[in-house]
């Protein structure tokens, strides 16, 4: 039983985290590709960006003094992700847009994300120098324990990963409500179904890309935030979530949302189980298992420092025997 | 002067040049048919009606007012629609959602025009929240020109919409037409089945190599022998 918590701790409960750090990366990245038709390498970046902006609003509110009774990062992610909103909707105007009023291949816009990537990364680098920090500098971490019957082991939580859950959740089921209900929402959806007959139709399509950058930024700069609450910023942040994200875009089905979601956890829990020492479920049953046959001490599937490996596999399987990735998307 | 008036129209697709010198005219509730061979321009002249082509002369105007090269959303406002000859719907979205794009330009209560739209296309009622690529042929061409109607257009523009479709579902197709035209809309439609076309044809508008061949009443020009020679396949 104890190893068994330790399982539902070490793989599924990270895994959930992982998976929901990718879910909403991934999301922001299947619609700009579903409307804006190009693969947005700065993505990652973008998400760093927005857990940099989170800390500088947590750091400027503390220099006022104020007495926050819940860690300050936490409430700055949210105004942080309308700025970044704001900033990704100011990089596509002044980098994307004359690209594509131009009328450039898809091609020519990736590469400009690629200097964005860099540029991006450049300038979190400069402003907050290559060190890590920790988001969490005016108040220690909750915990939060959860006592589970017939063992004395816990279900370990955080305070981030709670939220992390939890707006995981919220953002979601709104994202739902947002594509099947709202006007906007659906104009959305025509777009990427059909640009042609959506500005036949006279949907505006400059309203559509601005609502495709609010959400894919304001959900990067919340899974950046989340994820350097978890762990410590870091100027590299994006570095290790890159290969994830655009795996679970890819293979949830380029451009479809909810393929993206599940994609994101797909890739999450293939991550933690991998790297997860399965020896420790074999241990309680050394007592019945033939003399022979000793469990070794780790039987983990890829070892930890491999972990990217996970999703470049399962992208490779994926564009090998099912390109069009699990919710039927677009073929790159 | 005519209610739509086309003179001396020239267009094409970048430096490629594919009209020269179209012109049309057609009265206010009355049907246009264009018919012509395959490549002869007929979609290349509906897509300069709507601004989607390069108009490098002549002039296009409605009820008197120049809509030369206007872009769709000011189009709609003046109450032109159009349905293109492929990729028409929106595949992924319901019958209903389709139709709701169409309004997108209105901000009104356009629910009485749904409705209306489910009774001039009854199949179309039942599967309301049914995706539209999951239909048959003839119900995503009703889904195409429903979804042009919600506009409730004073000219309506139709590229082929019997394209593909059983000889069964493409009178009834034409059936839609003619009621769609009794309630008023002045149409515009391209044709492959030219006999059947210019037979609701108040005018007929045989096009040959981007350029007006033959011009008259649809009557007339299914009576024409050199029209039937050349263009009808007779
Ligand atoms: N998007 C485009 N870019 C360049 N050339 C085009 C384009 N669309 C059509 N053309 C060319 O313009 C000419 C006229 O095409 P158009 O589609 O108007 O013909 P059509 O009369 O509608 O034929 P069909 O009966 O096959 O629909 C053709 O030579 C075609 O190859
Ligand atoms: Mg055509």
């Amino acid at each position: 039983m104890d190893e068994f918590v330790f399982f539902l701790n070490k793989a599924v409960i990270s895994g959930l985290i992982i998976g929901s750090i990718y879910a909403l990366g991934a999301v922001g990245l299947t619609l700009i590709f579903g409307i804006l038709r190009f693969a947005h390498i700065a993505h990652g970046d973008m998400m760093t960006l927005g857990a940099f902006v989170t800390l500088v609003l947590a750091g400027a509110v503390s220099l006022t003094g104020v007495q926050s009774p819940v860690p300050l990062s936490l409430i700055a992610f949210i105004p942080a992700m309308a700025i970044t909103a704001v900033v990704a909707i100011g990089i596509d105007r002044m980098f994307y847009r004359p690209l594509r009023e131009r009328g450039s291949r898809p091609i020519i816009i990736v590469m400009a994300s690629v200097g964005v990537m860099l540029m991006l990364q450049g300038l979190v680098r400069i402003l907050a120098g290559v060190g890590t920090r920790n988001m969490f500098f005016d108040q220690p971490k909750d915990i939060y324990r959860i006592a589970l019957p017939g063992t004395p082991r816990e279900l370990v939580l955080t305070e981030p990963q709670a939220v992390l859950i939890g707006f995981t959740a919220v953002a979601v089921i709104a994202l739902h409500l947002f594509l099947t209900r709202a006007r906007l929402g659906k104009a959305m959806r025509a777009v990427s179904d059909n640009p042609d007959l959506a500005r036949i139709s006279g949907i505006d399509i400059n309203h559509v890309v601005a609502a495709t950058w609010v959400i894919g930024g304001g959900l990067a700069c919340a899974a950046g935030s989340l994820l350097s609450m978890d762990v410590v910023l870091k100027p590299d942040l994006s570095f290790n979530l890159l290969l994830p994200i655009f795996a679970a875009a890819i293979v949830g089905g380029i451009g479809q949302p909810y393929g993206a979601i599940a994609g994101g956890f797909l890739v999450g829990f293939s991550e933690t189980l991998a790297i997860f020492n399965w020896s420790v479920l074999l241990r309680p049953f050394a007592g019945v298992l033939p003399a022979w046959l000793e469990v070794p001490g780790n039987l983990a599937l890829v070892p930890t420092e491999y972990k990217l490996m996970v999703p470049f596999v399962i992208l490779i399987i994926v564009l090998v025997y099912r390109p069009t990735g699990i919710f039927r998307g677009r073929v790159l | 002067m005519s209610f739509l008036s086309i003179d001396g129209l020239s267009a094409g697709y970048g430096q490629m040049s594919i009209l020269s010198d179209v012109v049309l005219q057609l009265d206010e509730g009355e049907i246009g048919v264009i018919v012509g061979a395959n490549g002869a321009g007929k979609s290349t002249l509906l897509k300069a009606m709507f601004g989607l082509v390069n108009i490098t002369a002549g002039s296009i105007r409605l009820a008197g007012d120049d809509i030369t090269g206007m872009a769709p959303e000011r189009l709609a406002a003046r109450g032109v629609a159009f349905v293109p000859q492929e990729y028409n719907i929106f595949p992924t979205l319901t019958v209903n959602e389709n139709l709701e794009m169409g309004a997108y330009s209105r901000r009104d209560d356009f629910s009485a025009v749904i409705e209306g739209i489910y009774r001039i296309f009854p199949p179309l009622a039942d599967k309301r929240r049914q995706m539209a690529g999951e239909l048959s042929g003839g119900q995503r061409q009703m889904v195409a020109v429903g979804r042009a109607l919600m506009i409730e257009p004073r000219l309506l523009l139709l590229d082929e919409p019997t394209a593909g479709l059983s000889p069964m579902f493409m009178s009834e197709i034409f059936d839609r037409v003619l009621a769609i035209n009794a309630t008023g809309v002045t149409i515009v439609m391209v044709e492959q089945n030219a006999k059947q076309a210019l037979a609701i044809a108040h005018r007929g508008f045989v096009l040959a190599n981007g350029m007006n061949a033959f011009t008259d009443t649809g009557a007339n020009l299914l009576a024409n022998p050199e029209v039937a020679r050349s263009f009808l396949g007779a």
